[in-house]
């Protein structure tokens, strides 16, 4: 069975998500034929639904130099895709709440310069509440990264998506990859659609990839969760950074429209047949007290919407980005923990080069699909846990 | 956090409620009814308990037929949960409400949605201006708290509910400036071949003669057929124009009450995720359900105009079904038994529901009421127009869901509430598609106002 011309390309994208979408966008501004294969729409799931933050801060120091990268293109953004996403460059704070969490921060903050990164910044009380005025008295001190922000995840996703289409991707939604095989030098796809061809494949499938990546051979410990998000009416302007706690789950921001939006790694409910995250309320109601001990004037705030988003876990907290290392011409980018939002430009810049054959000084090592193999023999302690230094 | 265990759960104390609840109490279940509101009665019988009969007789002899499910309900071992508004329902069954600031959970073993209807919205030029109401929205003020217009009124659309608050509005010397009725000769025309059946409803449509012949009675200016509504005004409704007849007309009005009918209030149906179907004749999404109200979300139970629009007697012998149906399912009965005892039910049922095809084909609201004009605004929270939303689906914009990701359409306060089925219908008609392959929003709780503080246990 042969595939008419428009169901052939040189490079088919499983995923209408962030990471696929700037993967598509990149390579196709090198002249490559790229068709996206979204099951639903383009940023249904983790890559719309997210809590917009834009954050190098508290990354795990493997991810760095890639999170480093993509905000240069965050700040770009506007002249890349012709529409900013939201981007507002906010800067991003986390707060300590006692001398414990201050000092968790000082420690933070010195082996990052051990490292040689100087992004992040400690902060006394005063320079704390001279950045946000409004927020609780107990606040001790915390870390300050200015090039952070936060941006509108569905309306970024949206402009990648129109200037990929724009650069000639072609987009199936309501499109979901089934079969996915390499017969000879061409991968071959099978949807409900019929079948899509192409030489190089790209997995960007979010909580879905690690399906696909065990069809050959390539098992990845990794599992789906629902992170659950709310987001309140509109109140006046008081906090202009995102915030996050050190050591309590909080991510939390002030649109410039006023609304709320309240995260933080919340894990919920999940459905995954059903593609659906729900929300559980106790672990909402114990994040709404972290918001109002820390601003007790929104106590009276209404919560406008709860949800929750599916999105991929691995077993060390990074992920999965690089090679096959089973098959030729394939290639993968999931598992963001939750983090992977602003990993997008970066990320999907990086695997174009990749698959462009170009060179990069940002390894993709560290992000091997084989290297939970590895570390079963490896010595412990080989990839730290993110938990213990990142931002939640 | 309140948490315990009960057998059933029934959300909204309407016609529906009331009689789910007393039945499935004189079933020996264990029944929480939890209502919003302070008293029993629902949007059709509101206050009804509480009403000065003054109140009541100006409301008229239908209003008074709900006293007799208010009262059946006071005497019976129904747990009524008055200022109980529910936030969240899981289709495990735990439902999470809040109750003067508090939280409070029931784990049930079946729950019965009686949340009710909604108005559909009215999107003109000009039904975002001051002035401008739903009549449903005049009519709470009128039963709550005997509120009317201090300013002369212009009644806009059609539909049985805007007749009554006429006649209701009459009674109360409220003036009405000018019945502007969209409803043409050829509908009648149309719905004609309803009647046969409607006549053997006859006291119901009896009822609706009178109320119109009393509106015209009064002299009041009544136009028909009337087409191209729009409010003009800069700060605030000035006036209405409109075309009927082939003539402009152009009443000097500071008060426009809009109305086209009522639709089923979907919002935990949608949020169960339930299986929902497009209702040809009604024009709106209602939930599939089998003989007994059951969703396809097991125990899970609606009945009334929630399940698709029948009006306050239907409801409260819907209301019945689900009860036996419940009550089937929890064993408290048999299943011969829960069929025998249904048998009269639905010989009343169908009596009650005789009159809605005429009353659908009749006062189906128009096309141009319901899809607007590229300048109409549609999304009212976060201000879409009707023409943004086409220039949405130009881009490759499918449904509703994704209208947010093109431009915040739905995302406001109202979560989609006063713009749901406008969107589909014009989504569905951009692409030349059904409204049921278009869909409807993806709704998340909280589907009642929560606070912060009030989520965090304060």
């Amino acid at each position: 069975m042969s595939e008419s011309s428009n169901r052939q390309a040189d490079v088919l994208v499983i995923g209408g998500g962030i990471h696929g979408l700037s993967t598509a966008l990149y390579l196709a501004q090198a002249g490559v034929k790229v068709t996206v294969l979204e099951a639903e729409y383009c940023g249904r799931h983790a890559s719309g639904v997210n809590a917009g933050g834009v954050r190098t801060l508290g990354r795990h120091v493997a991810e760095i130099p890639l999170a480093l990268s993509s905000r240069d293109l965050w700040h770009e953004l506007k002249h890349t895709l012709g529409d900013d996403g939201g981007f507002v460059p906010s800067g991003q704070l986390k707060l300590a709440e006692s001398q414990a969490d201050l000092e968790e921060c000082r420690l933070r903050i010195e082996q990052l310069q051990a490292l040689g990164f100087c992004h992040e910044v400690l902060v006394d009380q005063q320079q704390v509440f001279d950045t946000v005025p409004t927020v609780s008295r107990h606040v001790t001190g915390g870390i300050w990264v200015k090039d952070d922000g936060y941006a509108v995840p569905f309306k970024t996703v949206t402009a990648f998506r129109l200037a990929a289409q724009k650069r000639g991707v072609r987009i199936h939604e309501n499109t979901p990859a089934q079969r996915i095989e390499q017969t000879g030098t061409r991968w071959r796809v099978s949807t409900p659609a019929g079948h899509f061809s192409a030489e190089h494949l790209v997995v960007t499938a979010g909580a879905w990839a690690g399906g696909l990546a065990a069809q050959i051979g390539e098992p990845v410990p990794v599992h789906p969760e629902g992170l659950m998000l709310m987001v309140t009416h509109r109140v006046a302007p008081f906090c202009v950074p995102v915030l996050g706690a050190t050591s309590r789950a909080l991510s939390f921001k002030q649109f410039s429209n006023g609304t709320v939006v309240i995260g933080g790694k919340l894990v919920g409910s999940l459905d995954f047949l059903a593609r659906h995250g729900e929300v559980e309320m106790e672990r909402l109601g114990s994040s709404a007290r972290t918001v109002t001990d820390l601003f007790p004037h929104l106590r009276h705030l209404g919560v406008n919407r709860v949800w929750a988003g599916v999105e991929a876990f691995t077993a060390d907290d990074l992920p999965v980005i690089g090679a096959s290392r089973k098959a030729s011409n394939l290639s993968y980018s999931f598992g963001f923990c939750g983090s992977g939002f602003q990993m997008g430009p970066g990320t999907g810049k990086r695997l174009a080069q990749l698959i462009l054959g170009e060179h990069s000084d940002i390894s993709l090592e560290p992000f091997a699909i084989d290297r939970f193999n590895r570390a079963a023999s490896a010595p412990p302690g080989a990839f730290q846990s993110a938990s213990t230094i990142a931002h939640p | 956090m309140n948490r315990e265990s009960v057998e059933v759960v029934v959300i909204g104390a309407g016609a529906a409620g009331m009689a789910a609840a007393t039945r499935m109490a004189g079933l020996g279940l264990q029944v929480v009814l939890l209502d919003e509101q302070g008293s029993p009665g629902g949007q059709i019988y509101r206050g009804i308990t509480l009403a000065p009969l003054s109140r009541r007789d100006l409301l008229g002899p239908d209003y008074a037929h709900g006293n007799q499910l208010a009262q059946a309900l006071a005497s019976s071992s129904v747990r009524y949960e008055k200022g109980a508004s529910v936030w969240q329902v899981t289709r495990e069954h735990q439902v999470s409400y809040l109750r003067e600031g508090r939280l409070y959970t029931l784990d049930a073993k079946a729950v019965l949605l009686a949340t009710g209807a909604m108005e559909r919205p009215f999107p003109i030029t000009g039904w975002t201006l001051p002035g401008v109401m739903s009549a449903g929205a005049a009519q709470i003020l009128l039963k709550s708290a005997g509120l009317a217009p201090s300013e002369p009124v212009v009644l806009v659309g059609c539909g049985p509910l805007l007749y009554l608050l006429g006649w209701q509005y009459l009674r109360a010397g409220v003036t009405i400036k000018a019945l502007v009725d969209t409803t043409r000769p050829e509908d009648y025309w149309r719905a004609r071949r309803h009647l046969f059946a409607a006549l053997r409803a006859w006291p119901y449509l009896r009822k609706g003669l009178e109320l119109m012949r009393s509106l015209r009675s009064a002299g009041i200016a009544h136009y028909t057929g009337a087409e191209q509504l729009a409010v003009e005004g800069g700060e605030a409704a000035q006036a209405l124009t409109f075309s009927a007849s082939g003539k402009a007309q152009r009443i000097d009005t500071r008060c426009v009450l809009l109305h086209q009918g009522v639709v089923p209030n979907i919002q935990f149906s949608q949020a169960l995720r339930a299986r929902h179907e497009w209702d040809l004749d009604q024009l709106c999404f209602r939930p599939v359900t089998d003989a007994w109200g059951e969703l396809d979300v097991p125990d899970v139970f609606v009945a009334g105009d929630g399940a698709g629009i029948g009006g306050a007697q239907a409801a409260a012998v819907q209301g019945q079904l689900a009860a036996l149906g419940i009550a089937a399912r929890l064993k408290s009965i048999g299943t011969a038994e829960r069929d025998d005892q249904a048998r009269p039910l639905r010989v009343q049922l169908e009596a009650n529901l005789r009159i809605r095809p005429f009353l659908d084909a009749l006062y189906q609201p128009k096309e141009q009421n319901r899809i607007p004009a590229d300048e109409v605004m549609v999304c009212r929270c976060e201000e879409v127009t009707a023409g943004e939303l086409r220039s949405f689906v130009a881009l490759g914009c499918a449904g509703p869901n994704q209208a947010k990701s093109f431009g915040r359409c739905g995302m406001g306060p109202c979560q989609g509430r006063m713009c749901g089925l406008t969107v589909t219908e014009i989504i569905a008609k951009a692409r030349g598609v059904s409204a049921a392959e278009v869909g409807y929003y993806r709704i998340r709780p909280p589907i009642k106002p929560i606070t912060l503080g009030e989520l965090a246990g304060e």
